[in-house]
């Protein structure tokens, strides 16, 4: 006799908050069960389909994103039925638009066809531009899925490239409905939706006009929910490929939130910015400036070496030069003024261990207490 | 920050971003969050749109969050504390107030309570433009939460009167039992990402780190002590916006400006780029060769964010890694490296391998981070205060007591804005960011991106304003004060109230500070960039 709240999962008993999900009962306690349209703290779309589970007593497979526990549910996350209800679910999916992955090639024999038919719509004669990131191609794999091509009829809609960061590709969207659930319920920037109904469904912005005049923010979070590659980064779309980057943890250096992101590198070069899952304070979300405003850090304009003015103009010089000057002139107006003749704003914008040296050597360097920042500005 | 010290003892957020999901009631003031703090923004979005929370705005703009407030108060630039004294009123004389946490939290309740008396419905609608009857429907939503948050920034305390703003806020806060409980809380946001770390570490003119003041002689000792050093100053030095006008006297003769650029963020420009001119010598330290740093004797190369090892503490006070990813350019060096090289090279010993050890000794000599260390936060950030290694940091502030035992309740009368609006200059103006660019522009206008959504300044205004001046939208229009000019199009927009422009101030090109007021708030010395009197005509 099962106790109060709690399920059967494989065999083991597990309880549950009522109102939890079986998706959610079995992520607390370290079940996969795939799914491509589910996301964390959303209303469930239940659109893939993916998720389905075998429930003891039930005559259909239930989709373990949107079916809630209850007390005494005998559940299989992956039995014969289960797997070949995913494997024909991916292989729809996988058939359904531009999805030239390997993957998806390798029993057709009208793969060379195909190809073609998105290199022309696409302008590239690469592979899909998340082929390695992609959670589809993850799947097909997973279940050892491949698909046949049905027909090359073109998508409906063409792609959309005219705004400065993101891609909106809809020959690969799987209408997983996630970027919504995102723009709606994570960002709450309200300024996509699922637009039009069955083959034609299209996720639209405004009227269906392109993001650039609708009220999308670009904050990307779209971007980085989209488990295919219907929402691409537009900079590196094709020119850097998902293994070629290494990926770094740091905070944003824009306003006070904070925001927990990975710089994506490549030869040197941050060409990508994203943000990390599951922690404080951002859980993954970000703006506009935290996910595209980075192409200062590699901008010719930095600069690279010092510079000391003579006649008027700022010319270069070595450290040692530069450094020597700065010592002597604030030793002798030291001497001449006092050191309350000098003042130093130090920043809001570098680290806490700079700014600590700064109020070091201010007041026991120079020996004044006058040092700043623009808290105030 | 001045305001919550005195009122609190401590001048930082007092909850997590993450508890204002559980607030019942929010009160947005003086805080453009969408645009300013997008990513904090979305939990207020989340709360009302999902969790029934509500969200009262008090805010001159028709900003994006008016769109999800249950009311909107529009007041007239420069009268917060006119309404706050009115909600105050509201909620004494309808015994709304927590007479509990009042009584043992806090002192001198009696002096507010005789200051706001005359603060009644009607006499604040005069002053402010807001609706008694609104006033009257706000003060008593905040009033019956279980948990109000109150989410400000610099359209609070960029005036003259921003300290006595600050301080009303914490007077609403404490008066309703609102402090050290979840979805609680005063809560300032910081622009900028290490606005609270720099404070933190001594990057103010009164105190080490940590908040040690400076004029105590045990703290001065104590950091003698631990910097191997005698003499340390006893003397408060001088803020910011003292050092320009002591720069244009020639008192001051020598400034080293890391990471700032005041040509373009300081007010009233002209008069500043005077001043830094009068230098006897002057050393930039940044990224870019900004604005300042054309003037400079000397520019040093620093590393950015994405080049550094370090940390940043962010607006809730968390604690956390900055980590490198890429090479610097050419020469280009960690700040603290070139700043010990100075101090080196003018005798005294600043020799540290790495930011690691940097950082175990600002915990040996700094209370609030004395149990933060690298190794326990290469993870998860640490809230501060946290006093020993054990401890798991504080999230939340002010639960049992405030940082200065009981919370202090300031009596407090309205001032008007330093400018009013005349016949000559007959529109008031107010300055900001937007969502695309970052302060002076530095960093954000490198992007293509983001220069191709908002390419240029613009001048905002009202349709009201844009028939009474037949200007249309993208006209060019010249906006004068008494201090200069600068020429922009305007943006017809509904955002705009009438008699007010708005003008973002990233521009260098045509910088809003050219235009803005340099009178300072008395206490925290923060210029008035929210309210200044300007005039409006079509550019030649």
């Amino acid at each position: 006799m099962a106790s109060k709240n709690t399920i059967q999962l494989n065999g083991n008993e597990f309880s549950f908050e009522p109102g939890e999900t079986i998706l959610e009962v079995a992520a607390e306690n370290s079940i996969d069960i795939p799914t491509l349209c589910h996301l964390k703290n959303t209303t469930p779309t239940g659109s893939c389909n993916v998720c389905v589970v075998e429930v003891k007593d039930e005559p259909d497979l239930l989709k373990a994103c949107s079916t809630p526990a209850s007390s005494g549910m005998v559940i299989t996350t992956e039995s014969p039925g289960v797997f070949e209800s995913r494997k024909a679910t991916i292989k729809l999916l996988l058939a359904s638009g531009n999805h030239n992955c390997a993957v998806r090639g390798s029993d057709t024999t009208d793969w060379i066809g195909f190809q073609l038919s998105v290199q022309g719509n696409d302008q590239s004669d690469d592979l899909c531009p998340v082929w390695g990131d992609c959670q589809l191609q993850d799947l097909a794999y997973r279940y050892q899925v491949s698909a046949p091509v049905f027909d090359e009829s073109k998508t409906p809609f063409p792609t959309e490239t005219v705004n400065p960061f993101i891609v909106r590709d809809f020959s690969r969207c799987i209408k997983c409905e996630k970027c919504v659930k995102a723009c709606n319920e994570i960002q709450v920037n309200n300024a996509i939706s699922v637009g039009y109904k069955g083959s034609e469904t299209k996720i639209v912005a405004a009227d269906d006009k392109p993001l650039k005049d609708s009220d999308c923010v670009f904050c990307g979070e779209c971007i980085q929910v989209c488990p295919v590659g219907a929402l691409t980064e537009k900079d590196i779309r094709y020119r850097v490929r998902p293994w070629e980057m290494n990926k770094i943890r740091t905070t944003c250096s824009y306003c006070g939130v904070g925001c927990q992101i990975y710089l994506h590198v490549k030869d040197n070069r941050v060409v990508k910015v994203s943000g990390v899952e599951d922690t404080a304070p951002n859980f993954g979300s970000l703006c506009v400036k935290g996910r595209f405003g980075f192409d200062f850090i590699n901008s010719p304009e930095r600069l690279s070496s010092p510079l000391i003015r003579e006649n008027g103009v700022l010319r270069k010089a070595g450290w040692d030069e530069a450094l020597n000057l700065v010592a002597d002139q604030f030793k002798s107006i030291i001497t001449e003024h006092g050191a309350d003749s000098i003042g130093v704003l130090t920043s809001a914008r570098i680290t806490n261990e700079d700014n600590y040296i700064v109020n070091k050597f201010t007041r026991a360097v120079l020996k004044t207490n006058n040092i700043d920042h623009c808290a105030r500005l | 920050m001045a305001g919550l010290a005195a009122a609190f003892g401590s001048g930082a957020m007092t909850n997590t971003i993450g508890d204002i999901e559980d607030a019942d009631v929010i009160l947005v003031t003086g805080s453009n969050t969408t645009e300013n703090h997008p990513v904090l923004s979305r939990h207020i979005k989340r709360a009302v749109s999902f969790k029934g929370t509500k969200l009262l705005l008090v805010d001159p703009r028709r900003i994006k969050l008016a769109g999800f407030a249950d009311m909107w108060l529009r007041q007239k630039l420069g009268t917060d504390v006119a309404w706050l004294n009115g909600m105050m009123r509201v909620i004494i004389s309808e015994n709304l107030y927590d007479q509990e946490f009042v009584e043992n939290r806090t002192v001198a309740f009696d002096d507010l309570k005789k200051t706001v008396e005359k603060y009644t419905p009607e006499y604040v609608q005069e002053i402010t433009g807001i609706n008694a009857n609104d006033l009257k429907k706000a003060a008593r939503l905040y009033a019956r939460a279980k948990a109000a948050s109150i989410i400000y920034c610099m359209g609070i305390t960029q005036h003259t009167s921003g300290t006595d703003n600050v301080k009303s806020l914490a007077n609403l806060a404490m008066l309703c039992g609102n402090m050290g409980i979840r979805g609680g809380g005063v809560n300032p946001l910081r622009g900028q990402n290490n606005v609270q770390g720099a404070c933190d570490l001594g990057g103010l003119p009164n105190v080490f780190s940590g908040y040690q003041p400076v004029t105590d002689e045990a703290a001065r000792n104590k950091m003698e002590n631990a910097w191997g050093v005698t003499g340390l100053p006893d003397k408060i030095g001088l803020t910011a916006t003292q050092m320009i006008p002591k720069a244009h006297d020639g008192e001051l003769k020598a400034l080293y400006v890391i990471g700032e650029n005041p040509l373009v963020s300081d007010p009233d420009l002209n008069h500043a780029e005077k001043s830094l001119a009068n230098l006897d010598f002057f050393v930039v330290q940044d990224i870019f060769l900004t604005e300042t740093a054309k003037m400079a004797d000397v520019v040093l190369p620093s590393k950015c964010f994405a080049e550094k090892e370090g940390t940043f503490a962010n607006t809730e006070r968390l604690v956390q890694r900055v980590r490198k990813a890429v090479e610097p350019p050419g020469q280009a060096l960690d700040d603290w490296k070139i700043t010990c090289e100075i101090g080196e090279r003018m005798g005294f010993p600043m020799s540290y391998q790495s930011s690691r050890s940097i950082m175990d000794e600002i915990a040996s000599v700094t209370p609030s981070y004395a149990g933060i260390n690298y190794d326990r936060i290469e993870q998860n950030g640490l809230h501060w205060p946290c006093p020993n290694e054990n401890h798991p940091g504080t999230p939340i502030l002010h639960q049992s007591q405030f940082t200065c035992g009981k919370g202090n309740f300031h009596a407090i009368e309205y001032r008007p804005a330093a400018e009013d609006i005349d016949d000559e200059y007959p529109l008031y103006l107010t300055t900001g960011r937007v969502l695309y660019h970052y302060h002076t522009g530095t960093m954000t206008m490198k992007s293509e991106g983001l220069n191709e959504r908002v390419p240029d300044c613009f001048v905002e205004i009202s349709s009201e304003d844009a028939d009474k001046y037949k200007i249309k939208n993208g006209t060019m229009v010249t906006i004068a004060s008494r201090r200069g000019n600068i020429s922009a199009a305007a943006n017809v927009s509904s955002k705009a109230v009438a008699g007010t422009v708005f003008i973002p101030f990233h521009f260098a090109e045509a910088a809003a500070n050219r235009l803005t007021n340099a009178a300072l708030d008395p206490v925290s010395r923060i210029p008035e960039y929210k309210v200044c009197a300007v005039k409006m005509s079509k550019s030649a």
